[in-house]
This record gives structure tokens, C-alpha cells and sequence, in this order.
């Protein structure tokens, strides 16, 4: 074919930017495993709501003054008056919180497959780091607003640097820039969260995605498919990420915006959850509001800081339930990866975790007293048990054998046909047939009917049976 | 290429001494990027003393002020609670206040420079939140324990009507006491020291 001026024109380009190299390397020509599952939506959803984070708040920033006598009016001025200003501004809160759900379900996916482990310990370091920076990101916009739990949020967290000894006080107030939170630290937050902190996420998500892009994606069956590859040199369980990955991560945009669109336009405050309700007040350094409480997702590390009856080990304890994340890939000790072939202490210990964590998260939401103390100190140690206990535990563990290849998983169909021919065997267990004879009207007239009924041994052959299987597939 | 008459390490110290150079020069470039941090010449300047009229205070009254952005509470004690304050020296961390900040007119069992007249920074000693005025004794909520004081929402500290902290809560040290001295009988000026009559 004789090449055409616009060819000509392409070719000019890719000689001097090789656009195509790139997208071939990340996209068409990059295999991820075949048997990626619902968990692994969280990755792209993250990037769409750093998109829409940037997005919106470029669009923010246009309107809001970062000055402690106009800020909180600058925001009222966004709801009001700024056309669709109020969408912009949901979408921006919103997004924050959405941003940590699907990070939260992002790092759990890595805890039950073992995404964090040999080689991919850098990747987890990376999206940890990720992990503070967001959190520094969404500390200092909460403060934007200048409301009252703003201000007071700030100034308990920003406290918490005081307690370090010797340099605490100076720290604290280099951080504010004044000795109370003022027009300084506002104005500083404004810098730090629209500029340096975005600056330092979308550096660390191009880190990440190298560091991903080099060892390759772990996949629910924790198996490396680079292990067993084609004559052509590509994984044979291993699938192009464009367009078979890129297709299905549409599909879970779809679903997500769904979720999203809801919260935004039927629900934005989401109870006090997403925007709290003692911020709708100005700022008013004079008065604590009655109960303060950080935004929900602080709240299983605040509930830590609580716990811990000192001061200064309160904030050490708080920092230090975020440093042993850091340190899973090598607490760690057991080889197998994923969670199908993991021992049944592991799993245990994994559940008692969670329970721990979305209990500390609900506690920090509520006020103190004694009991939720008492509770609160009790989930600590449950929290800081699964890490520092892990060396220890992962070694006794039994594992499973781990398959060579990708294990396939029964669908959905199958699972159904499966249960459809054991449904009548098993009705036949839970029931019995029992002859009842009943009299209709007056005495000559009797009728005698076949009645179904639950069979209480047989119930409870099931139910026993069902808890065998259930430790079974623990262990 | 010849690199048989190479003086390697020539090459090595002038790498490292150029190395050094830059660390050096970046480390003197930190201090005035990291400098400008601090409060500015502003923020320090707008410490002002501020004066209060207290001739108009009924006893038991609380007033708050504003004392370079912080909650300054003056609050005129009744006879009774000053009674009270006497006797909870047992369940107080610091009764004498001698690990806590104020100055040396206010260092005493009741923090105060004249017995009645109470002067403090209404931010708690934790983490900062400021504390709620509850003067009634043994509300429903507080408990039977309660002999009136002030009660720190946020984290559940317990300060008594000395702004003396309780045993068993967060925070570690009693309310701060801002310096302050007298005019007159009925102006305070917060900000300004007493003279020392020990000093």
C-alpha cells in the first residue's frame, strides 16, 4: 500500500514519541490472568476517582477563597449560587469517602491473596504510601470548608503532634504557622491539598503501576502464570489487558457510578457520615462542639487513639497501627498466597481482624464511655494482635496444595444445576411425610391427608453436616 | 578509546566534592524554604493584651474572650465552690499545679491571683478542644462524682473549677493560665504579667 500523507504524518509522530510502543506495553500486549474476580474492580476504580477528584476540584478551586473570614461563605456561595456548583461539590465529597471505600476494599483484596508478597512487596509499599497520602490529602480538605468540625478536627489532629517530646511544640505550631489554627493554616492546607499532596498521589500511582506492570498481577489463585508460558513466550492462563480487562473494568465503572450517582443526588450528606452535620456552622474557635468526631474513614485509627489512656502512646499507637501495614510482606511468613489454599488459623485470624476494624471504625463515630472504651481497647489488641502475632501463627499453618495453572471456577449456571438435582434428596432429608386424619363436618365424614412435615433430625443432620463443611473449608 | 591513563581517582574526588557542595547548598536552601513556615512576624505581633471589664460579672457567671484566637475564660467563683475546691485534693493529678503552666501570682490552690476571679486558656490540655462550663453539681449525665467544673466533650477530660485536672483522663497537666494583672478593681488585662510580690 502506498503510503498515505496522513501515515506519513503518523509515522512522523511515533518516530519521534512512540505512542504506540507504549500502549502495546501497558495495554494491548500486557497479560494479566484470566481469573480476575469482582475484587479486582477496586485498582481501576481508584484511578476514576482520582480522575474526578482532579476534575472537580480544579472546578472548586475557581470559586472557593482560601481565607479563614471567606472561606465557609465561599463554599455556601458554591452550593447556591455557582451554576450546578452543588453537584461539583458533592461529586468532590463524595468522591473523598468513595475514594476510601474502594481503597479499603483495594488493600483487603491484597490481605486474602496475597498480593503484598514476594515479588510484589514494593507494589504494597507504593500503594501504602499511597494510602497516607491520601489520607494527608483528605485531612487537610476537610479543613477547607471552615466549619466547625473543620476547625476543630484540625486542631485535635494537629495536636497530636505536640505530644511528640522535645520538638512536639515547635513541630505543632511550624505545622498551624500560628499559635491557634488561623487564616495561616487554612491558607496552607489549600496549598498542600490542591497542589503538593496531588502532585505526590499521581507520582506514587505512576510508581505503582510501574512496579505492577513489571512483576505482573497477582490473581485470586495467588499462582505466578509467567511460570507456564506459550512458544510464543506469553502465559498461557494469561489474557491482554486491552480489551478484555478494559471491557470488564467498564462494566464495573458502570455499577460503581450507579452507587455513586445515588449517594450524590438522593443522599449527599449520607446521614453525617460523608459531610457532618456540625460543619454546616462556621468556625468558631471559641466553642467545641458537643461530640467531635472525625470523618468516618479516620475513625478505626482515632478509636486507637482513644483507647490508649496516655497521651503520648495514644499517638504512638495510632501512628503504629498504620506502620504495621507497612511491614505485612514480611510479617508474613506462610508461601502460599491466596487465601483458597491458606490455612484455617490464617482465616480466623483474617476475620477476627476485620470484625476488629469495622468495630474500632464504629466506635470512633460514637462518644466515650466506660463500656465503649473497654471495647475499644479490646479490638486494639485484636487489631495489633493480627499483625504482631502473624510471624508466629503463619507457621503453623497447614496449607493447601497449590495447582500449577489456574484453577477454574464453577459458574454460576453450574452452581445452580448442581443445587437443582440436589433439591429434591435434600427436601426429602428436612422433612417428613406424617398421615393425619382429620374429621370434616360431623363424624361420618373422615379424610385422611399426607402432610409435609419439617423433620427435626433430619434438620439437624443437615445443619451439622453444613458445620463440618464450613470448618472444613476453614482449615 | 584509550582509558589506560585515566585517573580514576581524581574523577572519584571530584565527584564526591561536588556531591558535598550540593548538599551543603541544598541544606542552606531548606532553611528559609522550611522558615517560612513559622508564624509570621504578624501572627507573633498580634499577641496584644486584651482588657476585660469585670465590674458588671454576677458571681457564678463565666465570660469568654479572645486572646490571640484562643478562649480565654473569666469566671467569678462563688463562696461555696471555692469551699468545694478545698477538699478535692485526693482526686486531683496536680492539686498544686506544680507540673502545669501558669504564672507564679496563680500558682495556688485555686490558680488564681484574688480567690474569687478565675483566669484560664479554655483549651484542654489533651488535644486542644475547649472544655464545656458545668457549674451544677452531680448532673445526670456526669454522675454523682461530679462537684461542678469544666467537662472536655471531645475525649472526656474532667477539670475541676481551678481548671485542676482530674485522675484517669486524658489529659496530662491542668488548664493553662494565661499571664494577667490588674488595673484597677474591675479591669483585668490578659496578656500582661503581675508583678511578682516573691519575686
Amino acid at each position: 500500500m502506498k503510503p498515505t500523507r496522513l501515515s506519513e504524518c503518523g509515522n512522523w509522530v511515533l518516530d519521534r514519541f512512540p505512542i504506540t510502543k507504549f500502549w502495546n506495553d501497558h495495554m494491548a500486549h500486557y497479560y494479566a490472568p484470566k481469573n480476575f474476580n469482582i475484587w479486582y474492580f477496586f485498582g481501576s476504580l481508584a484511578l476514576l476517582v482520582l480522575v474526578n477528584q482532579i476534575i472537580t476540584g480544579i472546578l472548586l478551586t475557581m470559586n472557593y477563597k482560601p481565607d479563614a473570614k471567606l472561606a465557609f461563605d465561599s463554599v455556601e456561595y458554591i452550593m447556591r449560587d455557582v451554576p450546578w456548583g452543588w453537584l461539583v461539590r458533592y461529586m468532590h465529597s463524595t468522591g473523598a469517602s468513595a475514594f476510601f471505600i474502594v481503597i479499603y476494599l483495594h488493600m483487603f483484596r491484597a490481605l486474602i491473596y496475597g498480593s503484598f508478597k514476594h515479588p510484589r512487596e514494593l507494589i504494597w509499599i507504593f500503594g501504602m504510601l499511597l494510602f497516607v497520602a491520601l489520607m494527608a490529602e483528605a485531612f487537610m480538605g476537610y479543613l477547607l470548608p471552615w466549619g466547625q468540625m473543620s476547625f476543630w478536627g484540625a486542631q485535635v489532629i494537629i495536636s497530636l503532634f505536640s505530644a511528640i517530646p522535645v520538638i512536639g511544640d515547635d513541630l505543632s505550631l511550624w505545622i498551624r504557622g500560628d499559635y491557634v489554627i488561623a487564616d495561616a493554616t487554612l491558607n496552607r492546607f489549600f496549598a498542600f491539598h490542591v497542589i503538593a499532596v496531588p502532585l505526590v498521589l499521581v507520582m506514587l500511582v505512576f510508581m505503582h503501576l510501574v512496579a505492577l506492570h513489571e512483576v505482573g498481577s497477582n490473581n485470586p489463585d495467588g499462582i505466578e502464570i509467567k511460570a507456564s508460558k506459550d512458544p510464543w513466550g506469553h502465559p498461557v492462563d494469561g489474557i491482554p489487558f486491552h480489551p478484555y480487562y478494559t471491557v470488564k473494568d467498564l462494566v464495573g465503572v458502570g455499577v460503581f457510578l450507579v452507587f455513586f450517582a445515588t449517594v450524590i443526588f438522593y443522599m449527599p450528606e449520607v446521614g453525617g457520615y460523608f459531610l457532618e452535620h456540625a460543619n454546616f456552622i462556621p468556625a468558631d474557635p471559641m466553642k467545641t462542639p458537643e461530640h467531635i468526631a472525625p470523618v468516618w474513614y479516620f475513625t478505626p485509627f482515632y478509636s486507637i487513639l482513644r483507647a490508649i489512656p496516655d497521651k503520648f502512646a495514644g499517638v504512638i499507637g495510632m501512628g503504629g497501627s498504620i506502620v504495621v501495614l507497612f511491614l505485612m510482606p514480611w510479617l508474613d511468613r506462610c508461601k502460599v498466597k491466596s487465601i483458597r489454599y491458606r490455612g484455617g488459623i490464617f482465616k480466623k485470624a483474617l476475620f477476627l481482624f476485620v470484625v476488629s476494624f469495622l468495630a474500632l471504625g464504629y466506635l470512633g463515630t460514637q462518644p466515650v464511655t466506660p463500656i465503649a472504651t473497654t471495647m475499644a481497647r479490646l479490638f486494639t489488641a485484636i487489631y495489633f494482635g493480627f499483625f504482631l502475632l502473624m510471624p508466629i501463627y503463619t507457621r503453623w499453618e497447614k496449607t493447601k496444595p497449590v495447582p500449577r495453572r489456574l484453577t477454574k471456577l464453577q459458574t454460576l449456571e453450574e452452581q445452580l444445576h448442581a443445587i437443582e438435582e440436589q433439591l429434591p434428596a435434600f427436601i426429602e432429608e428436612i422433612t417428613e411425610i406424617k398421615t393425619t386424619t382429620t374429621e370434616i363436618g360431623d363424624a361420618a365424614f373422615r379424610a385422611t391427608f399426607f402432610n409435609r412435615r419439617p423433620n427435626p433430625k433430619g434438620i439437624a443432620h443437615v445443619l451439622s453436616r453444613l458445620a463440618v463443611r464450613l470448618k472444613g473449608s476453614l482449615d | 578509546m584509550n582509558n589506560k591513563g585515566v585517573d580514576k581517582s581524581k574523577r572519584q574526588f571530584l565527584t564526591s566534592a561536588l556531591t558535598v557542595v550540593g548538599a551543603v547548598g541544598s541544606g542552606y536552601l531548606a532553611v528559609p524554604f522550611l522558615a517560612q513556615m513559622q508564624p509570621s512576624v504578624k501572627a507573633m505581633a498580634a499577641g496584644a493584651p486584651v482588657e476585660v471589664d469585670i465590674s458588671k460579672m454576677e458571681t457564678g457567671q463565666l465570660i469568654r474572650v479572645a486572646w490571640r484566637g484562643k478562649p480565654v475564660w473569666v469566671l467569678n467563683r462563688t463562696p461555696e465552690v471555692l469551699e468545694t475546691l478545698k477538699t478535692l485534693d485526693a482526686e486531683l493529678r496536680d492539686p498544686l499545679s506544680n507540673d502545669s503552666e501558669q504564672p507564679g501570682s496563680s500558682k495556688n490552690q485555686v490558680r488564681s491571683q484574688k480567690p474569687d476571679i478565675f483566669v484560664a486558656v479554655g483549651l484542654c490540655t489533651h488535644l486542644g478542644c475547649s472544655p464545656i462550663f458545668r457549674p451544677e453539681v452531680a448532673p445526670v449525665d456526669l454522675g454523682e462524682k461530679w462537684k461542678g467544673g469544666f467537662f472536655c466533650p471531645c475525649h472526656g477530660s474532667w477539670f475541676d473549677l481551678a481548671g485542676r485536672v482530674y485522675r484517669g483522663v486524658p489529659a496530662p497537666t491542668n488548664l493553662e493560665i494565661p499571664p494577667y494583672r490588674y488595673a484597677s478593681e474591675t479591669r483585668i488585662i490578659i496578656g500582661e504579667a503581675a508583678e511578682e510580690k516573691n519575686a
